[in-house]
């Protein structure tokens, strides 16, 4: 469907140059993150990379544990691609791209133990609070994965607990207790279009790549969570090629979280 | 009896003051037209796609491009507990109303079979989000070079206790120690004319007509923060 554009893509890369300019391993500039922009939610952030800017906000609520995990709150990913952001969105439930992309956003949360869950206990076996983060993308020019993992990291870290007087939330007042994050996990990913890896990737690369590895790591490059998308099939080596690619551009991502 | 009156606003601003107005034009790349509009705590985005093909198909009309307004508010746009995603009664209602609100500026009889979607997105409310979100689809509108007759402005005019006044927060919507009532309202700020009106609390047909009157000059001045605002991002350097 989009045959001269995937050639004329891979021509360019050829030429280690992209659509607009870029080599194929930089990302868009700026990168830029705000916190703390939504003052109805517990925590929040803008993030911006290049023209692709996503919101995210935090908000609790107070639940009962797991049973199997008494002592333990937990988190909540949703993601809804709206159509403000981009014309081809439609309103409707989640569609299957934006269940994906709250999943691993999640991943990438929850398996680095980025929150502590029995930070989150109040009552054990009673009380527990849950954080739920919400992606909303105010403009897509491609790459939300990366964008909504740093804009959710960016938020739970500018979360502050809300008063709870009698079991209630007081989501008025906010304490000055925040959010316990002790580790930054920030994902890349890395699109395979023919025999070249490229991140960061616009809207029209996106509609021609073979395959991408969203690479979750954490600042001492442990990986913790990986999602391998496209159609076409990833060698060995290709992986821990895309896998070398996401830790080390990680490392800047997490440049911008700290600036 | 009750013997208090609200004699001073809860925020100190004067009975026909508005909330500090924020307004930008071509926020959204993506979208052929696109506007912020920030009143006070309230903060609305609104992306105008189109005209372009309708489908399902028995949606065209032959004789007219159509509009399409949706309003939501973002999970965590709400003062209290999450705001569960996916249109609710109330979010479906505020759309309808938003789109009659907007219509009568437009003339779409140049594109028929089409539709002009207006998405209106709220990341943080507090009071008068449906009037907020009325604006930036106005301006939104005029940013995708739609032909117009008038841009729409709208605000939230009420009675709180034996007062009358303009733009309510949460803190009068919610006042408790008197009646109140919450009038949001659109009008075409040119020709004076009222595209929204809705009312709820209880007010007598004198405070009514007042009220209006107040909502008609406070349109005016928003009016003039739109315009503001489409010509910065028109402007030639």
């Amino acid at each position: 469907m989009y045959n001269e554009l995937r050639s004329h893509v891979l021509k360019l890369l050829k030429a280690d140059t992209r659509l607009d300019g870029r080599r194929a391993t930089e990302y868009r500039e700026p990168i830029k993150v705000e916190q703390g922009i939504i003052c109805t939610a517990e925590g929040s952030a803008r993030v911006t990379i290049g023209g692709t800017q996503v919101m995210v906000g935090v908000k609790l609520e107070i639940g009962e544990p797991f049973p199997d995990r008494p002592d333990e709150g937990t988190i909540m990913v949703g993601a809804e691609l709206l159509p403000l952001s981009n014309p081809d969105f439609e309103l409707g439930p989640p569609s299957i791209q934006a269940v994906e992309l709250a999943r691993v956003v999640d991943r990438g949360i929850r398996e680095s133990k980025a929150v502590d869950f029995k930070s989150l206990c109040i009552e054990p076996g009673e009380k527990v609070w849950l954080v739920i983060i919400d992606i909303c993308p105010i403009n897509d020019a491609g790459n939300l994965f990366d964008a909504s993992a740093l804009a959710a990291l960016a938020a739970l870290k500018n979360t502050r607990f809300p008063k709870v007087e009698d079991g209630k939330i007081s989501y008025k007042e906010k304490t000055n207790k925040g959010m316990k994050v002790v580790k930054d996990p920030v994902s890349v990913t890395v699109c395979k279009v023919g025999d070249a890896l490229i991140v960061d990737p616009l809207t029209e690369e996106e509609k021609i790549i073979d395959a991408r590895l969203t690479v979750a790591s954490t600042a001492d490059g442990t990986l913790c969570a990986l999602q391998k998308g496209g159609s076409m099939p990833l060698s060995v080596e290709d992986v821990e090629k895309m896998v070398a690619i996401g830790i080390s551009k990680g490392k800047e991502l997490r440049v911008a979280l700290e600036r | 009896m009750n013997t208090m009156t609200y004699s001073k606003r809860l925020n100190d601003r004067k009975m026909d003051e508005l909330r500090p107005i924020e307004a930008k034009v071509g926020v959204i790349e993506r979208a052929d037209g696109s506007a912020m509009f920030k009143i006070g705590n309230t903060w609305a985005y609104a992306s105008v796609y189109g005209p372009r093909n309708l489908y399902p198909k028995f949606m065209q009309d032959p004789q007219s491009g159509i509009l399409r307004v949706n309003y939501n508010m973002m999970p965590f746009s709400g003062s209290g507990e999450r705001v569960r995603p996916g249109a609710n009664r109330r979010a479906k209602e505020i759309s309808m109303v938003s789109e009659k609100a907007l219509l009568p500026v437009l003339d779409l009889k140049e594109f028929p079979n089409s539709v002009v979607d207006v998405f209106i997105e709220l990341p943080q409310t507090e009071a008068g989000s449906r009037c907020a979100g009325i604006c930036a689809a106005s301006m939104a509108l005029a940013d995708a070079g739609l032909n117009m007759k008038d841009l729409v402005a709208a605000v939230s005019v009420g009675r709180v206790d034996d007062k009358l006044l303009v733009d309510l927060d949460y803190s009068e919507e919610a006042y408790e120690d008197g009646p109140v009532a919450d009038i949001p309202i659109a009008m075409m700020p040119q020709s004076g004319k009222i595209t929204l009106l809705q009312m709820d609390g209880e007010v007598t047909k004198e405070d009514l007509r007042k009220a209006i009157g107040m909502g008609k000059e406070a349109c005016g001045r928003i009016y003039e923060v739109m315009k503001k605002a489409l010509k910065e991002k028109y402007e030639v350097q």
